[in-house]
């Protein structure tokens, strides 16, 4: 039986091939995560279509999430407005808004004063590190948004979109 | 097709008028309509469209979800607890497969130790 026999050029050609390679798979992740839906919208593009010119402010609207998410698929996060939630003066809804999924608008939650305290909690699926927006519609047409910011390591949608 | 099922966590001692943490799980794919299946066909999308909580005659809380909701949703959000009533959760799917869950809250009156 005859071994092949790897001279000095040949090993050095496999060496840079496997090199490549490893480069290539390297990559291939970072690529993933921005694909074609992943523009990022401004936040004015993201709370525009819904506020339709209604005052807006930032604040009163606090993001609890965690700064690092390993995994885009299941990205847990608590959204709290302040509010007396009295029926003068109360949330009626709640968006939650993403930069970079292909949906933007990713829950619409709606309330009222029958709720007590203006708290939602939810698992969000994010694809890549980006800002999201929550947007509060209180009951006299005025908005309140936070945003906040989550690194996510592993995109939640990796093979298509 | 998959069963629709849901469990509510709700505190064992509420007293009226405390304002309550409901924890909801519902068992559902949602699927976004990305991923691929490993013989590489698409997914359809099937999310869950719409979900009401109604306690009593009250509708208390209602979620239009996405495809940027992940699987086996879990929603948590409060309720100003004022007596013993039935929370009815409804929800339907982009297949519209209707899901449902009919279960009784208790609340303690004010004065009970």
């Amino acid at each position: 039986m005859k071994w092949p026999t790897l001279t000095r050029r040949e090993g050095l050609r496999q060496a840079l091939r496997a090199g490549l390679y490893g480069a290539a798979v390297q990559l291939w992740p970072s690529q993933a995560q921005d694909m074609a839906s992943g523009q990022l919208l401004s936040v004015a593009k993201m709370i525009e279509p819904l506020t339709q010119g209604a005052r807006v402010l930032e604040q009163d609207v606090k993001w609890v999430a965690p700064v690092l998410a390993d995994n885009g698929t299941l990205v847990p996060v608590t959204v709290q407005v302040q509010s007396p939630m009295t029926p003068q003066d109360h949330v009626t809804h709640v968006y939650l808004l993403s930069q970079r999924n292909p949906v933007t608008r990713m829950a619409v939650f709606h309330l009222g004063p029958w709720n007590g305290r203006a708290e939602v909690s939810t698992r969000l699926r994010l694809a890549g590190t980006q800002q999201v927006v929550a947007l509060a519609r209180l009951s006299n047409g005025e908005f309140r948004y936070g945003q906040m910011e989550i690194i996510v390591t592993e995109s939640a949608c990796v093979d298509a979109s | 097709m998959t069963m629709a099922f849901a469990r509510i966590q709700w505190p064992e001692r509420v007293l009226a008028g405390d304002v309550v943490k409901v924890r909801l799980l519902v068992q559902h794919p949602m699927d976004t309509g990305y991923l691929q299946d490993l013989l590489g066909k698409l997914v359809p999308r099937n999310v869950i469209q719409s979900l009401t909580c109604t306690w009593g005659q009250q509708e208390v809380f209602r979620v239009e979800p996405s495809s940027g909701i992940s699987a086996n949703p879990l929603f948590e959000f409060f309720v100003r607890a004022d007596q013993t009533s039935e929370m009815h959760v409804e929800w339907t799917d982009d297949r519209g497969v209707k899901g449902s869950l009919r279960q009784m809250l208790p609340v303690l009156p004010k004065s009970s130790p």
